[in-house]
């Protein structure tokens, strides 16, 4: 049995990068994230870790391009302003096909915006955020210990589907300390990286790391390869958790820290003897839509819960079977923004209170 | 019979995409002779660039990786962070090292990093059709400078290799052209001594190499050669800027 370690998100997210084999990073100091790059400045140099304070997001993200490309384990972490300057890179390890960890602590935007928490940059992390109509892996953490082992898979389902994976948080996950238990990497099957540079030998055959596709049909070929790709993830790796949905009438629905926040309100219901559940989406790309389908067969309305005015609402939509009613409550982001589980078990009490098939931005 | 002239052995027995005249075939032709002097391909990676160049890996015979555009020295950094005993090098034009690579291109060479930087200025983008490069001369008419470059306006070019050797961390930075046989001796010279640096682990080394674009420059091969004579080499002056090992 591992000891228990009290740490804070971030740092839990560094561990495990160390623990699953990262020992190339390569950053930008940016709130609320730079507990990350500052752990592993520390930590790496004893283990032959190379750590790399880059000039700009745009030149950690190539780094870790050419890290990727040779085949080790590399990560880059970042906020809001950060990840916008990293999406050319992603998009060109998309079209590369190259894993590689990006870690994305939330803040606020647009702009600069604030450090405060925030789940407004859904829509660039699961609709993949550069140019090219590609998508990357999207792991929402709602815990410390989340952090640890969904960082460290992270690392598994870039490798094994050869894509980028974003382990997505937010200032109140990486900043806040709860007790973990940094388990050891667990065993995956993992493919052999038999496309990496590493100097042609005499006899071997040429690699060649790249996104340009000129051929005749060559890029609508990968486009349709990908996409496949996509439908594999979506079958083989979503991931979510339900909590007291058996029985229940409405199912709140929330990631990340929302959903920490939901599930105490949707606990308090419980006390109070309403049928209320939680799902709570692990996964964000591929979105767990089967777990919406097959509960909406069973309860009467989902209320979804965001920090942002609402955008994994699109997705829900698209889950849940015809006809389901859904209800929103949104905190845009901002200083004094988040929401209280009082707050959200009073929306639970009003969504309870009325069924009907309005559109749910009526409420506003 | 004794063969006394041969393709060098990194390179491919293909035909380029190059218009006539152009002279990245020459560039890549030494920088694939000092490969095979140094007996480095086989653990040589090369980081292409977007531009004329980008197709590094259909003439070189050696693992290549693509790079976005400008970032082919980030990139090289974190394929040398990861593979140490590799020969890296990147190959990139005026618009991707000069403009939207400056960033990456000076912190790589403030770091020192242990990779070659193949730096081909033909003060044009050739790929897009002759617009105007941050080492265009002042007066020069490209398709985005019509009237010509306006100092006032658009800034002096760029000296690059100048202004790197003023960086502590560049070992090696020299400018180089192919315009006539005594130039290309001396590029070869250099270019060979640039990857011998980083063969001993003797950290960045440089190279600008001057070249023609004649279809850009509205010039035949002749004209646009001598052009590089008349008109480049008196603003680009060739020479070794930096040696600091005495290689």
């Amino acid at each position: 049995m591992q000891a228990r370690k009290f740490v804070k998100g971030n740092e839990a997210v560094a561990m495990a990068a160390i623990e699953a084999g990262c020992r190339h990073y390569f950053g930008y100091p940016i709130t609320p994230q730079s507990d990350i790059p500052e752990y592993l400045a520390r930590e790496f140099p004893a283990l032959g870790g190379e750590f790399i304070q880059a000039e700009s997001e745009i030149a950690s993200i190539n780094m870790l391009l050419g890290a990727s490309a040779c085949g080790v384990r590399a990560m880059t972490s970042s906020s809001g302003p950060g990840i916008s300057l990293k999406q050319e890179g992603i998009s060109y390890m998309a079209g590369s096909e190259l894993p590689g960890v990006i870690v994305d602590i939330c803040r606020q935007g647009p702009g600069l915006g604030g450090i405060d928490a925030s789940q407004a940059d859904y829509f660039q992390a699961t609709r993949g955020g550069g140019h090219g109509g590609y998508r990357i892996i999207v792991l929402a953490p709602a815990s410390v210990q989340e952090m640890y082992d969904l960082t460290m898979l992270a690392f598994d389902l870039s490798d094994i589907y050869r894509m980028p994976a974003m382990v997505f948080a937010d200032a109140v996950i990486g900043q806040m300390k709860e007790a973990i238990i940094p388990n050891p990497r667990p065993a995956a099957t993992l493919p052999a990286k038999d496309w990496v540079v590493r100097g042609r030998k005499e006899g071997t055959e040429q690699r060649v790391v790249k996104s340009l596709k000129l051929g005749d049909g060559e890029m609508e070929a990968f486009h349709w390869q990908m996409h496949e790709r996509y439908h594999e993830l979506q079958e083989k790796e979503s991931r979510w958790e339900e909590f007291e949905t058996a029985d229940a009438t409405l199912v709140v629905t929330a990631f990340g820290s929302a959903a920490r926040i939901a599930k105490s309100a949707v606990m308090a219901a419980r006390e109070a003897g309403m049928k209320v559940g939680l799902l709570r989406p692990i996964t964000l790309f591929p979105f767990p839509a089967k777990a919406y389908h097959d509960l909406t067969g069973r309860c009467r309305k989902i209320l979804d819960i965001e920090l942002s005015t609402g955008q994994m609402i699109d997705d829900v939509r698209l889950s849940v079977q015809p006809g389901t009613e859904i209800d929103f409550y949104g905190r845009p982001p901002g200083a004094g923004s988040l929401p209280t589980p009082e707050e959200i078990f009073e929306q639970i009490k009003n969504a309870l209170l009325i069924f009907t098939n309005l559109s749910p931005f009526t409420r506003f | 019979m004794q063969q006394v002239f041969k393709r060098p052995a990194s390179l491919m027995d293909v035909q380029t995409h190059f218009c006539p005249g152009c002279q990245h075939g020459t560039i890549h032709r030494i920088v694939a002779e000092a490969l095979d002097e140094h007996g480095l391909r086989d653990r040589t990676i090369g980081c292409a660039s977007v531009g004329c160049s980008v197709f590094l890996y259909s003439y070189f015979d050696i693992d290549v990786v693509e790079s976005p555009h400008g970032r082919a020295s980030a990139v090289a950094t974190g394929v040398k962070r990861a593979r140490p005993e590799s020969i890296v090098f990147t190959y990139q034009g005026d618009g991707d090292l000069a403009a939207i690579g400056t960033s990456e291109i000076i912190h790589a060479a403030n770091r020192g990093e242990d990779i070659t930087v193949i730096f081909v200025n033909n003060t044009t983008y050739g790929m897009t059709g002759g617009q105007m490069a941050p080492t265009t001369l002042v007066g020069q008419k490209t398709s985005t400078t019509p009237y010509g470059r306006n100092q006032s306006k658009d800034g002096a070019p760029l000296k690059m290799a100048e202004l790197l050797s003023n960086l502590d961390g560049v070992a090696f930075s020299a400018r180089v052209a192919v315009n006539d046989p005594r130039n290309l001796i001396d590029a070869r010279k250099q270019i060979s001594r640039a990857f011998r640096y980083q063969a001993e682990g003797k950290g960045f080394s440089f190279i600008e190499a001057l070249s023609a674009c004649p279809t850009n420059w509205g010039m035949n091969p002749l004209q646009a050669n001598a052009r590089v004579g008349a008109e480049l080499i008196p603003y680009f002056p060739v020479g070794v800027f930096k040696n600091v090992h005495n290689l």
